[in-house]
């Protein structure tokens, strides 16, 4: 059950060509060390999901830069003028969703269920008739038009935990929760980063955020990386 | 920028929009004018700030020596937490709007029209960001108000009869604040609320596309 593994023959597993969830609202919660291992690696042609492109220097933004992306799944990508800019000269393809129904699309693939129906944006340009059906939704008797959202499945998700057990046990921190216990259920291979390794029995059971169930690998990341990384504060947000 | 340097119109529009959050309400604050907000309203302030990254009762900014690496607000900026705060996923958080749990947000906007119509996320060929959590808020929040400037940067209106851009979501806004005007979306069109005490209503119906409704009674200034 010790799924504890070495950096470099883990991230070796993910072919050219991958789709791969990666967790982060911004810096907090993308796996900086996974990527980054993925960058030196050299896969390429990937389909990327994550709800944001980082920012220039940081995180999926190197993947960018480096040409290894042909297709970002995302919901905002406005902090990365370079990843808008390879949008408009067709360099990348980006798909949108709405910020809630990218993260229910995952949710979905993780419960194992096919897709769910919703309102949101369906009056807007980013429907396509053919994805509305009428349903019956509720006792009135009356049919309401609503979108078809389809479950978002990926080969691999990346996942920064706050901290793990050996088991694969995962449990994260603050706002860099977001997306990655979603992605952690959603993807087939799920390899989580973490500075904080602990023996199976540390975490009291009811806390943990992701269960070892969906975990296939994780990784321990010295501490001492986190210094002088993109793991720290972002200086220019930082006021003082 | 800090608070001194704003701008007089954004100032403007800051100090009356903050009069609209009353204490126990759950409110989001989208990126841009709204999200200066906090700095407008009072020390004790009994109400929870939402942000949409996985966020309940968000704090003042964190400022160097508290600010943490790993909680930030949607717009990036390092927070603190106010006791009685939550983190939880994006499917937690967006459940939360969804399911009309926000009592009141506040967002920006490129063009707002006379049947409370919103278009803030995209300029065909010239700015297409994404949507992030726009959509969502403009039509689950229980209470939409629009903060902007009453004219952009080249003196043309952004009240309008019909909006031009792709909308975010139709039908949406209740409330517009702007440095010139309270403008509030009824059936019967846009009614002004309040002016600004430097403006007169021929000027401001001058200054907006669409047909104002002005109440018969004189009006409240701000």
């Amino acid at each position: 059950m010790n799924k504890q593994r070495e950096l470099s023959e883990t991230i070796a597993l993910i072919p050219s060509g991958a789709t791969i969830m990666v967790g982060g609202f911004g810096s907090p919660g993308t796996p900086f060390t996974l990527l980054d291992e993925l960058l030196r690696q050299g896969q390429d042609r990937l389909t990327l999901i994550k709800n944001d492109a980082n920012e220039p220097g940081y995180g999926i933004a190197k993947l960018l830069e480096a040409d290894r992306v042909d297709t970002l799944i995302a919901s905002h990508i406005g902090l990365n003028r370079d990843a808008v800019q390879r949008l408009n000269s067709g360099k990348l393809k980006v798909e949108f969703h709405p910020q809630g129904i990218l993260a229910e699309k995952i949710r979905a693939a993780g419960a194992g269920i096919f897709g769910f129906l919703s309102d949101i944006g369906i009056e807007t340009e980013i429907t396509d008739p053919s994805q509305i059906i009428e349903w019956q939704v509720d006792k009135s008797g009356a049919k309401r038009k609503l979108k078809v959202e389809t479950a978002l499945h990926a080969d691999f998700a990346l996942i920064h935990a706050a901290r793990a057990d050996h088991f694969g046990n995962l449990l994260y921190t603050d706002s860099a929760i977001n997306f990655n216990p979603l992605m952690a259920m959603a993807a087939e291979n799920v390899f989580a980063e973490t500075f904080d390794l602990q023996p199976p029995g540390t975490f009291p059971p009811e806390h943990i955020h992701t269960s070892c169930a969906f975990v296939s690998a994780v990784i321990a990341v010295d501490r001492k990386r986190a210094l002088h990384s993109e793991y720290e504060l972002m200086e220019h947000y930082v006021e003082d | 920028m800090s608070k001194t340097e704003r701008p007089v119109r954004t100032e403007r529009i800051l100090r009356r929009a903050a009069k609209e959050i009353q204490s126990g309400m759950i409110v989001n604050l989208g990126i841009g004018l709204p999200t200066l907000l906090p700095d407008y309203l009072p020390e004790n302030f009994a109400g929870l700030i939402h942000s949409e990254n996985g966020v309940l009762g968000c704090g003042s900014v964190a400022k160097r020596g508290q600010a943490r690496p790993s909680l930030i607000d949607s717009a990036g900026h390092y927070i603190s937490l106010k006791p009685g705060s939550s983190c939880f996923d994006s499917a937690v958080s967006f459940a939360m709007i969804r399911r009309g749990r926000i009592d009141l947000c506040l967002l920006g906007a490129f063009e707002v029209d006379t049947c409370g119509n919103l278009a803030n996320w995209k300029i065909p060929g010239k700015l297409s960001p994404g949507i992030g959590g726009a959509m969502e808020l403009a039509q689950k929040a229980k209470r939409l108000i629009v903060l902007s400037t009453h004219t952009d940067k080249n003196g043309r209106p952004k009240i309008l009869e019909h909006c031009r851009l792709p909308l975010t979501a139709p039908a949406c806004v209740n409330r517009i604040i702007t440095d010139e005007a309270v403008i509030d979306v009824t059936p019967e069109g846009l009614l002004v609320q309040e002016i600004a005490d430097n403006i007169s209503t021929q000027d401001l119906q001058n200054h907006t596309e669409a047909k104002l409704i002005f109440p018969e009674n004189s009006l409240r200034k701000f």
